[in-house]
């Protein structure tokens, strides 16, 4: 049964890519849905039978979660140890990704069946296309997350990558559409590189792709950290044990391989500074960027740190390193979401702000400290995320769609024209400025409590990080739903809510937002799939908060907020004056520190001008230039002697003799 | 010394030879050229016959050879001379030293 | 013992081999051209008699003299009025030729002679039948020193040469 999880998205994607504009549009869209459907039951199923049937297959007698690989058949054999196999792996996180991944994404199929047409509702140019991209995306990520080996997942990253890329370019006469997906690309090409040495690096060493022999879970006692299976010990012992470990630039070959693999997660979820694709990739259509570049793709990266995540944690210097990065990007991130005017772009850096709050937890997380909380929390943030910036995203495009345009200023005192959008974004913000009882709450504490229990530098800093993303959404809030009246413009009719397929995903995205906080993620999802709970209600989640931390994130959210309403509520001038009061800051941020210029300045005046230039330079002169000088040579000769060609047969005739004589005569003379 | 020798049969054949070479480097007629053809092929054919008779009378190489000398000459005359009759027909001359039109 | 008859009968083949064959290359009359070469391939048809080798005497006359010499007279009749006489060639011209034919004249004839023993060199009985009987088996067989396989290959190369000679001269 598992395998249709993946066969209906790829049949609709081949179904409507290669039929589509043999069909209508709204029987194409149906049938995506209907797909999209049917795999949203099938996943579900499946997450509900690993949770919840207490089968010993996913579960042993002590409740510890095991990883069971439903199917795994060899596709590439290349020698008796090299082989690739293609299968579905069910484990904790991969059962929750099915969840994340079938939910969002059936809800932005039916979102679309609205956003994908004009006011007067005529379908977009391309709709079917779009279905198909939208399959073809579900069934990768979808591929993604099963991976048996680290193999197929690379596999289904570059395809994910690829769908991205159709996305994000879907409208492809735009000029700036086609850059942005060129560039996101790109960059995550880039990074993939990075990946797939670290792959080829860790393969090496340890001799296997399979996820199952790199990560055994659940492991005999926590005490024992390093929990892999016997085969991977071995390789490791190779690696590390002996004095001759290799070592390369002052860091094991290990640590290598794993920062290596963690620059691939780096590119795919936008992190510093390798996250100037995702902003641009708003050029896509937004149902899109609510799947792609909010929920599933993005968090890739999260989830292929927390995939080999026991792996990290031999090699503390690289979760550290995971640390670092994550928290510099998340409060770049948030600086830069406070200042920008597009709202899908402000959402934009929510997003690479929260997945850093993602990579953070992933960071921190040590089994020491509460069974590896960051662990979990992660992995619950990264659910709750996908739901209420899913939401975000969806609330941002029915404002889009009614008002037809990015940008705030164009909004404005919306809220009484569309008062569900209104409260669905303030159900999203709430949830993620982290308010109890919303989503965002209990994940985000969860991973305050974990950097709380590793260093009290990130605490505070995670902390303030979370303070700034009140402020910055309620900001954008206030800017969209309040500040002033709504100027109706001129012969246009008042925006309104969206046609039901559209409201409809809101409402059950926000009812999830509400809810989803009480999710007992302790007991679903943990590093080594040992519960942490000894029994389970309704309220285990805010039994098991750790106040002293949630009183203090709740506090600065509270205040963040506060400091929103004063500005942003009623029109007034504290925000220019802020601005005027600290204008280098503030244009930092606004031009998102200039990170693209300095991409552009590397690119072009360095790389272009310091390297392509003269390797051009080179290949034109130098390559071409030797070829050229043959033709050139054996141009000129021929030209030089086709005179003898004279086409006087009897002069041929003549020289032909006295050659042969001569040749004779040579030849005879030497011979005797 | 009675008995003529082999060298009285070879030199008279080199001599149609070296007429045939000559005529056909300075004949301009092509069918001039082609008798000169002829001559040295008649020479070397000679030749054959020579060295078989007088050094091999066991055996008939030689002869067979120029038995089918004779026979590929007369298929290149024929071919040849329906060449030159058509040049003929296209150039109204069948000078060898008009015909440099494809030299190169 | 030769006869004296024989040696006169050698005299006046080798004569008319090479009278004939410089008359042939500087006569300015191609017909006369043509009629020459007549006379010496008569004459290696002669030889070939001498050398007791009558069928390929008989071969020598009926292809030679009978056929190609004909094709010729009739390609001249073809393509030069009667009485046309070749302009007379450039000094340059016969210099070249002098000289080619004067070199291989000597490569080759210095070759021949410093062979003394060609000199020696004399007619021995054949030492097998040289009946037509024999020649036939000789030429249609497939055994060792057989020829049905050439045999074949000139016919066939003479049918193309027909088919080939009618299209290059056809009228179109």
């Amino acid at each position: 049964m598992s395998i249709f999880i993946l066969c209906i998205p790829l049949f609709m994607f081949l179904l409507l890519g290669l039929t589509g504009m043999k069909m209508s549009h709204r029987l194409a869209g149906i049938l995506g849905c209907c797909g999209m459907g049917v795999t949203l039951v099938l996943a579900y199923s499946v997450a509900f039978n690993y949770f919840f049937s207490g089968d010993p297959l996913f579960i042993n007698a002590a409740g510890e979660r095991l990883q069971h690989l439903l199917w795994n058949e060899t596709w590439l054999q290349f020698t008796d140890k090299l082989e690739i196999k293609l299968g579905f792996l069910l484990d904790p996180i991969s059962a929750m990704m099915l969840v994340v991944i079938t939910t969002i994404s059936f809800m932005v199929h039916l979102y679309s069946m609205g956003y994908m047409r004009d006011h007067h509702g005529v379908f977009e140019h391309g709709f079917q296309r779009f279905y198909a991209f939208l399959s073809l995306f579900s069934f990768s990520m979808l591929g993604l997350v099963v991976a048996t080996n680290i193999f197929q997942m690379y596999i289904f990253w570059e395809l994910v990558g690829a769908s991205s890329y159709l996305l994000i370019g879907f409208y492809y006469t735009k000029p700036s559409a086609v850059s942005a997906s060129k560039k996101a690309f790109i960059v995550t090409r880039f990074a993939d590189l990075g990946f797939l040495i670290g792959i080829l690096i860790l393969s090496f060493y340890t001799g296997t792709f399979n996820f199952t022999e790199l990560t055994s879970v659940p492991v005999e006692g926590l005490k024992d950290v390093f929990q892999v299976s016997s085969l991977t010990a071995e390789g490791v012992k190779n690696v590390f044990a002996t004095s001759a470990a290799p070592m390369f630039m002052g860091a094991s070959v290990m640590t290598w391989a794993l920062v290596l693999i963690f620059m691939g997660g780096m590119g795919k979820s936008a992190m510093l500074p390798l996250h100037i694709w995702l902003p641009d990739a708003m050029e896509g259509p937004t149902p899109v960027s609510a799947l792609i570049h909010a929920a599933t793709m993005v968090v890739a990266g999260v989830y292929l740190v927390a995939r080999l995540f026991p792996l990290y944690l031999m090699e503390i210097t690289s979760l550290e390193i995971i640390t670092v990065v994550g928290a510099l990007t998340a409060l770049y991130a948030a600086m830069v979401a406070c200042t920008q005017i597009d709202i899908k772009r402000v959402l934009a850096f929510s997003t690479i702000s929260q997945i850093a709050f993602m990579m953070v937890s992933l960071g921190v997380a040590r089994p020491e400290f509460h069974h590896g909380i960051g662990y979990m929390a992660g992995m619950f943030h990264l659910f709750t995320h996908a739901m209420f910036k899913a939401l975000l995203f969806l609330c941002a495009g029915a404002l889009i769609h009614a008002i037809g345009s990015n940008d705030y200023t164009a909004m404005h005192g919306l809220r009484k024209y569309m008062p569900i959008t209104h409260i669905s974004f303030l159900i999203g913000c709430l949830a993620i400025a982290g308010i109890i009882p919303f989503a965002g709450f209990f994940s985000k504490d969860e991973i305050l409590t974990a950097c709380f229990g590793n260093s009290m530098l990130w605490y505070v800093w995670m902390s303030a990080v979370a303070g700034l993303t009140a402020f910055y959404m309620f900001r954008l809030y206030y800017l969209i739903f309040w500040w002033k009246e709504h100027k109706i413009p001129e012969g246009h009719h008042a925006p309104h809510d969206q046609a039901w397929t559209m409201t409809l995903p809101l409402v059950i995205l926000s009812v999830i937002s509400c809810v989803a906080g009480f999710v007992p993620f302790g007991n679903l999802v943990t590093w080594n799939g040992h519960p942490m709970f000894d029994h389970v209600s309704f309220f285990t989640n805010l039994e098991h908060l750790n106040w002293s931390v949630a009183a203090v994130s709740l506090a600065v959210a509270i205040i963040a907020i506060a400091i929103a309403t004063v500005m942003y509520r009623k029109e007034n001038p504290l925000p220019a004056k802020f601005k005027n009061a600290m204008p280098a800051l503030w244009n930092w941020c606004f031009h998102r520190f200039y990170w693209d210029e300095l991409y552009m300045f590397i690119t072009h005046k360095i790389i272009f001008n310091g390297i392509c230039k003269p390797i051009a330079w080179f290949d034109r002169h130098i390559i071409d230039g030797t070829m050229d000088m043959f033709a050139t040579v054996t141009q000129k000769t021929s030209s030089a002697i086709k005179g003898l060609q004279s086409g006087n047969v009897q002069m041929y005739v003549w020289l032909y003799l006295v050659g042969a004589l001569v040749m004779a005569s040579i030849v005879w003379l030497c011979l005797l | 010394m009675d008995k003529l020798s082999m060298m009285l049969y070879l030199i008279p054949a080199l001599i149609m030879f070296c007429c045939g070479v000559y005529g056909f480097i300075t004949r301009k007629n092509m069918i001039a050229m082609l008798i000169s053809l002829e001559l040295m092929l008649n020479a070397v054919d000679i030749n054959f016959v020579v060295f078989n008779r007088f050094l091999y009378p066991g055996q008939l190489e030689g002869m067979m050879f120029t038995l089918f000398a004779i026979a590929i000459a007369a298929a290149e005359t024929a071919l040849a001379i329906a060449i030159i009759v058509n040049i003929f027909r296209v150039a109204r001359n069948i000078d060898v030293r008009d015909l440099i039109k494809m030299k190169f | 013992m030769e006869s004296v008859g024989s040696i006169v009968m050698y005299g006046i083949i080798a004569a008319a081999i090479v009278i004939f064959s410089i008359l042939t290359v500087t006569t300015r009359r191609i017909l006369r051209a043509a009629t020459y070469l007549l006379f010496v391939l008569f004459a290696t048809a002669g030889l070939y008699f001498k050398l007791d080798y009558e069928f390929l005497g008989a071969v020598q006359i009926a292809v030679y003299a009978g056929g190609i010499v004909v094709l010729f007279v009739f390609s001249i009749l073809l393509t030069s009025k009667p009485g046309d006489n070749s302009a007379s060639l450039t000094s340059k011209k016969k210099l070249i030729g002098f000289a080619a034919s004067i070199l291989s004249l000597v490569v080759a004839g210095y070759a021949l002679l410093s062979r003394p023993e060609f000199w020696s060199a004399v007619t021995k009985p054949f030492e097998l039948d040289m009946t037509m009987h024999r020649l036939g088996e000789i030429l249609l067989g497939t055994e060792k020193y057989q020829y049905l396989l050439p045999f074949e290959a000139v016919s066939v190369l003479l049918l193309a040469c027909i088919i080939g000679g009618v299209v290059v001269a056809r009228k179109r």
